[in-house]
């Protein structure tokens, strides 16, 4: 009894987590899979999102900046604001530029957010992270407060995907194909292709703040290596790649997928003697970059393959 | 004149040692980038790759790392090359934010794999602090900064001789200026991919040593100069050695300069925010001068 419990509070839990990357995967649907911008900053838009909704919700400390105590709302909303204002100002740099720029700078944001996350202790109280963050719905019993922010993550992925599924399918969605297919056929049609990589830039990132804001209030802890690029960033890629990437419902799937997959090899490894087990921690790492090289290599369209309204000979 | 030495000495030579090591890493990020057409996210980890075959030589044999340093490129170069012909070599015909992605893999493959075998502790290249030696009265510089400065200066000669003197060389500078073209005067595309990936690598492992000579070995060490490479890069103009080489000297002595104390006596810039120097310098340089700061031909 006791033991199948703690097994449902695992799976409450695995579910959770797998919503939150599902947001993520969903936001780098947007950009990578609709668009074709390749952005390797997911951390960082993460942490910023995460930090900002921490801070603007947590009780008075002196260790960082905070004391706000505002509502989840505030928080969430602040966080996606933020978030896209930043982005905003990626996107104004690197969006006219070749597509490997956006890859050097995003990763470059990443690694500045860091910096300031460790630097600015008054704020952020540097590598020791903000603790206490309040949790929606920790007021009420065991299993109940956990299903309850459950069902918050699952409703919130399902108003993304529905949003995203009618833009995708708008003349919007199809203008951003069209600059993913080719580019100056979509700029002779007379579309302003950098306003539009502008917007799917923003609406992306804004969603992938979202994502920080819910992790750093179900783990009430937000430090420095949210900001760390395997398990955010490289993780989200992997998700993407193999759910399909052009597919929201493929997003989705990888996402609960391989966030199943790298959890549960967690809890094998775990079972080892210490010295192996952190050893092993890095042979997973390898192990998901050579699927993501397989899956590049034999099956790019991944599990669900990206659907277009109308047949075409392009399968990228 | 105390305080004129005192710059020289703390903040210009190591800014002259630190700028060198990412200029030879730049290089490779430039010519990758110039004629494989993409940027290459494993870069950092080929350098700390090249490190760790550097250490483990010098378990099993007697000799300094800069005798080890050619058996250890060589290692490197064949890691690299394998890398190439299994996961890049595929993409070719595709679009080169494939190979981008698949670098960006490669990038993690590689360094769990150093982190498996050799673990993530502090590990030294050469053992104990070396004493600075003192040139005219109050010049002082480590022998290690000498011989960094020294090799360094070596090895940009013979990537000069190369690009300048050889077939292969004039090759890759035609591959890098018109693919198109130079495919049509019959120049073998597969043999410079190849060169490409050998000079790159080789730089690599050197500067990764150089570094892990002045400081230390640790399994983030490439990874932490893939952003003043790629500024460097950038802003020696994307595809052109030399330029690399020149943005490299400049993000390293940029970098070691803005702690000094320029206004009053504390540092100009924290020195936490160090490695940012290199990111607002890449995002000046896209702002103003996506082409780089020499204008011309590729080289």
């Amino acid at each position: 009894m006791e033991q199948s419990y703690g097994i449902f509070l695992y799976i409450i839990s695995l579910a959770t987590m797998g919503g939150m990357y599902a947001m993520l995967t969903l936001g780098l649907n947007i950009q990578w899979g609709f668009t074709g911008l390749f952005n390797v900053g997911i951390a960082g838009f993460f942490a910023i999102g995460a930090y900002v909704s921490a801070i603007l919700t947590s009780p008075e400390t002196t260790r960082h900046l905070g004391g706000f105590e505002l509502p989840y709302i505030v928080g969430f909303s602040a966080s996606m604001i933020v978030t896209a204002l930043i982005a905003w100002g990626v996107g104004k740099v690197c969006l006219r530029l070749r597509s490997d720029y956006l890859a050097i700078a995003t990763i470059g944001i990443g690694e500045i957010f860091r910096l300031i996350l460790k630097n600015e202790t008054w704020a952020t109280n540097g590598p020791r992270g903000v603790s206490m963050v309040p949790k929606p719905f920790e007021s009420l019993a065991e299993p109940y407060n956990q299903l309850m922010f459950l069902a918050l993550v699952l409703v919130t992925v399902a108003v993304i995907y529905l949003l995203i599924e009618a833009a995708c399918k708008s003349p919007w969605g199809r203008v951003m194909t069209a600059i993913r297919e080719n580019e100056p056929a979509a700029r002779a049609a007379g579309k302003n292709v950098e306003r539009f990589r502008m917007e799917a830039f923003v609406i992306g990132c804004m969603i992938m703040g979202l994502a920080g804001a819910f992790t750093a209030q179900y783990l009430k802890f937000i430090d420095p290596n949210a900001t760390e690029l395997t398990t955010t960033t490289f993780l989200v890629w992997v998700m993407l790649i193999v759910g399909g990437s052009a597919n929201n419902k493929g997003a989705i799937l990888g996402a609960f997928l391989m966030w199943t997959v790298w959890s549960a090899s967690e809890i094998l490894t775990s079972r080892l003697p210490d010295d192996m087990a952190i050893r092993t921690a890095y042979v997973r790492i390898f192990l998901i970059g050579l699927a993501l090289q397989i899956v590049l290599q034999k099956f790019p369209s991944g599990i669900l393959p990206e659907k277009r309204p109308k047949p075409s000979g392009s399968h990228e | 004149m105390i305080a004129l030495m005192e710059f020289i000495n703390f903040y210009l030579i190591p800014g002259i040692v630190l700028g060198s090591i990412y200029a030879l890493g730049a290089v490779g990020i430039t010519l990758t980038f110039g004629i494989l057409r993409f940027a290459n996210f494993a870069h950092g980890e080929t350098m700390t790759l090249g490190v760790y075959f550097t250490w483990t030589l010098m378990q099993i044999t007697p000799f300094h790392p800069l005798v080890i340093l050619p058996a250890s490129m060589l290692l490197t170069v064949l890691v690299v090359l394998g890398i190439d012909r299994l996961f890049y070599k595929p993409f070719r015909a595709s679009p080169t934010i494939m190979v981008v992605m698949a670098s960006f893999g490669i990038m993690l493959m590689v360094r769990s794999v150093i982190q498996f075998v050799w673990g993530v502790q502090l590990k030294g290249l050469v053992p104990g602090i070396q004493r600075p030696m003192v040139l005219f009265d109050t010049l002082r510089i480590s022998p290690k900064h000498m011989v960094i400065i020294a090799s360094a200066v070596v090895l940009v000669l013979l990537i000069h001789l190369l690009l300048s003197r050889t077939k292969i060389g004039k090759a890759m500078r035609a591959m890098s200026d018109s693919p198109e073209l130079a495919r049509l005067t019959g120049i073998g595309t597969e043999k410079i991919v190849m060169t490409t990936w050998v000079v790159g690598a080789s730089l690599a492992c050197a500067a990764g040593v150089f570094l892990a000579y002045d400081t230390h070995v640790e399994t983030m060490m490439g990874f932490k100069l893939l952003l003043p490479m790629f500024a460097a890069a950038i802003l020696g103009g994307v595809g052109k050695p030399y330029g690399a080489i020149a943005g490299g000297l400049i993000i390293g002595l940029v970098e070691e300069l803005s702690s000094y104390p320029w206004i009053g006596t504390e540092p100009l810039l924290n020195p936490g925010y160090k490695a940012g120097v290199a990111f607002a310098i890449m995002v000046l340089m896209l702002l103003w001068r996506p082409s780089g700061l020499f204008r011309g031909r590729v080289f």
